[in-house]
C-alpha cells in the first residue's frame, strides 16, 4: 500500500531523514519508533508532502497503491489526502479548530472530497463517531472541541480521518497525550478498525509498550535512519541492533529487575547529524563501536523481514 | 519513628475544583513516596502543598516534625527542594548553569559558592565545562541534571519530584532515575516522586499512593500493591499499563471514557460511575478511611 525507499529530508545544514526505506501492506500496522528529534515525524510529514517550507525532500521512491506520490502535484496531493490517506496527530486540541464544532469538520472533509449534500454528510459523521465510541453523537456534533475531554478528541480526530474511508491511515503519537486507561481504549479501537476496514496503518510512537502490543512490522529510526526493522515478535525476542538493544535495556518493566537493581541506560543523547555524515549514527553511544563504524554501514539481513543496520554480524 | 513527611487531612479547593479533598499520607524517613494517578487527580497540587507552594485550604503538613506553616522560606528550602517535570522551563534561559545551581546558597547569604557548585555539578554527573553554558546549550537529560543539583545543593532532608522524567526520552529516563536512587542512597534523601508512569514508580518507589478525584484511593507498600492490588482503580490502573510485551494484546480495564470532573464528584465512592465492580450501596457509602489488610483501601468491596 504504502512503499517509501530511500527518503532523505534536510532543513539547511540538518539532515532530519536521511536514507528512509520502508513498507506497509495492506491491513498491516507498521509502527515507526525512536526516540525524540530521530526523524520519525518528518518522516511522515515527508510522505504526506506537508513538510515546511525549506524543507528539501529527495527520495528514490514514495509509492501509494501504485500511485507515484513523488510525481504528483500540490492539487494531486491535496485529493489524496484526507481521503485515501488520513492522518490522525498527536494533540488532538492544536490539530482540531477550536472556532468550528466538531460536526461542522467533520463534514467539511467530506464534502470537500465526496460532494454530497450537508444532510449526508452529518449522517455519516454522525454514524462514525458511534463507530469510534463516542455516545450520543447527535449532542457531540454540535459541541466545539474545548468542550471535549482529551480522549473524546482523539475518538472525534480518528472519526474525521475516516470520514472518507481512507486505505492507509498515519498516527502520529495518538495516544501520548492521554492518560493510561483513556490510551488502551484508543488503541483497541485502531486495531479493530483497522482489522475491519483493512487499512493500512503507519503508528509513529516512542513507546516501545505501545509498539509491542499493536504492530505487526516495526521499524526502528535513530538519527535519520532506520537502523533495524522486523516482524514485532523477533524485534523484541531478538533485538540485533546495539541501539534497539540499548532501548529495551533502558525501559523499566514491573516485576523485572531486582529490588534496587539499576536499570541500563545508554549513555549521551542523540546527536544531529549534518548531511555529509557518514557512518553509523549511533557509533559515539555504541559499546561495540569500532574504526569500521566511521565509514561505511551495511543493511544486514537476520531473517526474512528482519534487517538492521550495523557492521555487527548477528 | 518520625515521618519525613506527615500530611494531615489536606483540602485544598480552586473554586468549584475540589483538587485535593482530604488527604493525609506519611512518609517515612528515607524512602520513596510514589504518588500515581491520572491529570486531574490532584498530585501535582499535593506536591506543591507539601513544598510549601500553595497553602492548603485546611489540613497541616509537618515536614521532619515542623508544621510547614510556621517556617520561613529559607528554614523550609533546607529542607525541601522540588524537582519538576519540564527542565526547558523550569530553569532560568538567561543564567549560567554555575549561577542556576549557585541560587539556593545565595539564597541563604551563603556567596563562598565556587566550590560546592562544581562539587555538586560533578555528583550528578555534569562535566565542569558545562558550568557556563546556558540552559538552551543543554540536552533535556543534562538540564534535568542541573535541576537536581540545584535541588541538592543546600543537602535537603527531602525532594519532591514532578514527572521528573516524563518530558525525557527513554534511554535519557533511565539515566536520571539511576541518578536520582544514587543521590538517595548515598545522602540518605527521603523523595516523594509523583508520575502517571507506573512502571517508573514500580522501579524507584518503596511506598505508593494512588490518587484518584482528590484522593488517596490506596496506599500500600510498591511490592504489596502491584502483586495484589485492592482497589478496583488501582487494577484499572495496573492493566492498563502497556509493558514492552508482544502478543498480550491491548487490555480492557473496563473504564470507558468517563472522565472524572473534580468540579463535579460523584456521591458515595468517587469512583462508583466508572467501576467495572460497582454494586448497591456505592453511590451512597462512603468509602472514606476503609481499611482492608493493613493498609488503606478506600473501597466498600474491599472491606475486610
Amino acid at each position: 500500500m504504502l512503499d517509501v525507499a530511500g527518503l532523505r529530508v534536510s532543513f539547511g545544514a540538518i539532515e532530519a531523514v536521511h536514507g528512509v526505506s520502508l513498507r506497509v501492506r495492506h491491513g498491516e500496522t507498521h509502527c515507526l519508533v525512536g526516540e525524540s528529534g530521530c526523524g520519525k515525524s518528518v518522516t511522515a510529514l515527508a510522505i504526506m508532502g506537508l513538510l515546511a517550507r525549506g524543507a528539501r525532500r529527495r527520495a528514490e521512491r514514495i509509492g501509494f497503491d501504485g500511485t507515484d506520490l513523488l510525481a504528483l502535484s500540490d492539487r494531486g496531493m491535496g485529493r489524496l489526502r484526507g481521503s485515501r490517506i488520513g492522518m490522525i496527530f498527536q494533540e488532538p486540541m492544536t490539530s482540531l479548530n477550536p472556532a468550528y464544532t466538531v460536526s461542522s469538520q467533520l463534514t467539511e472533509v467530506y464534502r470537500r472530497h465526496r460532494g454530497g449534500t450537508r444532510a449526508a454528510a452529518t449522517e455519516r459523521a454522525a454514524a462514525l463517531l458511534g463507530r469510534v465510541g463516542i455516545s450520543a453523537p447527535g449532542l457531540r456534533l454540535g459541541q466545539f472541541p474545548h468542550q471535549l475531554s482529551g480522549g473524546l478528541r482523539q475518538r472525534v480526530m480518528i472519526a474525521m480521518a475516516l470520514m472518507c474511508d481512507p486505505d492507509l491511515l498515519i498516527a502520529d503519537e495518538p495516544t501520548t497525550a492521554l492518560d493510561v486507561t483513556v490510551q488502551a481504549g484508543i488503541l483497541r479501537l485502531l486495531a479493530a478498525l483497522q482489522a475491519e476496514m483493512g487499512l493500512a496503518l503507519l503508528l509513529i510512537t516512542h513507546d516501545l509498550g505501545v509498539v509491542a502490543r499493536v504492530a505487526h512490522q516495526v521499524s526502528v529510526m535513530y538519527a535519520g535512519e532506520v537502523v533495524e526493522s522486523a516482524p514485532v515478535a523477533a524485534l523484541f525476542a531478538r533485538p540485533t541492533h546495539p541501539y534497539t538493544q540499548g532501548l529495551l535495556a533502558s525501559v523499566p518493566v514491573p516485576g523485572k529487575l531486582r529490588r534496587g537493581q539499576p536499570l541500563d541506560p545508554i549513555p549521551g543523547s542523540v546527536p544531529r547529524i549534518p548531511p555529509d555524515f557518514v557512518g553509523c549514527g549511533f557509533r559515539e553511544r555504541c559499546r561495540f563501536a569500532m574504526p569500521a563504524c566511521a565509514v561505511a554501514v551495511p543493511l544486514r539481513e537476520r531473517a526474512p523481514g528482519h534487517s538492521y543496520l550495523c557492521q555487527l554480524t548477528p | 519513628m518520625m515521618s519525613a513527611i506527615e500530611v494531615r487531612d489536606v483540602f485544598r479547593s480552586f473554586g468549584r475544583v475540589r483538587a485535593v479533598d482530604g488527604v493525609s499520607l506519611r512518609v517515612p524517613s528515607g524512602g520513596v513516596m510514589g504518588i500515581v494517578g491520572e491529570s486531574g487527580c490532584g498530585k501535582s497540587t499535593l506536591a506543591r502543598i507539601i513544598l510549601g507552594l500553595l497553602p492548603a485550604s485546611s489540613g497541616d503538613v509537618l515536614v521532619e516534625g515542623q508544621s510547614l506553616a510556621g517556617l520561613d522560606r529559607r528554614a523550609r528550602a533546607r529542607l525541601i527542594q522540588p524537582v519538576f517535570q519540564d527542565p526547558y522551563s523550569s530553569l532560568n534561559p538567561r543564567h549560567r548553569v554555575r549561577d542556576i545551581v549557585a541560587l539556593p546558597l545565595r539564597a541563604q547569604g551563603i556567596w563562598d559558592v565556587e566550590t560546592p557548585v562544581l562539587d555538586m555539578l560533578a555528583r550528578v554527573g555534569l562535566d565542569s565545562t558545562l558550568a557556563d553554558r546556558l540552559p538552551a546549550q543543554l540536552s533535556g537529560g543534562q538540564r534535568q541534571r542541573v535541576a537536581i543539583a540545584r535541588a541538592l545543593i543546600l543537602r535537603p532532608r527531602i525532594v519532591v519530584c514532578d514527572e521528573p522524567t516524563s518530558a525525557l526520552d527513554v534511554s535519557v529516563q533511565a539515566q536520571i532515575l539511576n541518578l536520582l536512587a544514587e543521590l538517595r542512597r548515598e545522602m540518605g534523601l527521603t523523595l516523594v516522586f509523583i508520575s502517571h508512569n507506573l512502571a517508573v514508580v514500580e522501579h524507584i518507589a518503596t511506598e505508593v499512593a494512588v490518587m484518584y478525584l482528590g484522593r488517596i484511593v490506596e496506599q500500600a507498600p510498591v511490592e504489596a500493591l502491584f502483586a495484589d492490588p485492592r482497589h478496583p482503580y488501582t487494577r484499572a490502573l495496573l492493566a492498563s499499563v502497556l509493558t514492552p510485551e508482544p502478543g498480550l494484546g491491548i487490555p480492557d480495564a473496563g473504564l470507558g471514557d468517563g472522565t472524572p470532573d473534580p468540579a463535579n464528584i460523584p456521591s458515595g465512592c468517587r469512583f462508583h460511575p466508572r467501576c467495572p465492580s460497582v454494586t448497591a450501596g456505592c453511590d451512597t457509602a462512603d468509602p472514606a478511611k476503609i481499611r482492608a489488610k493493613g493498609r488503606l483501601v478506600e473501597c466498600l468491596l474491599a472491606a475486610d
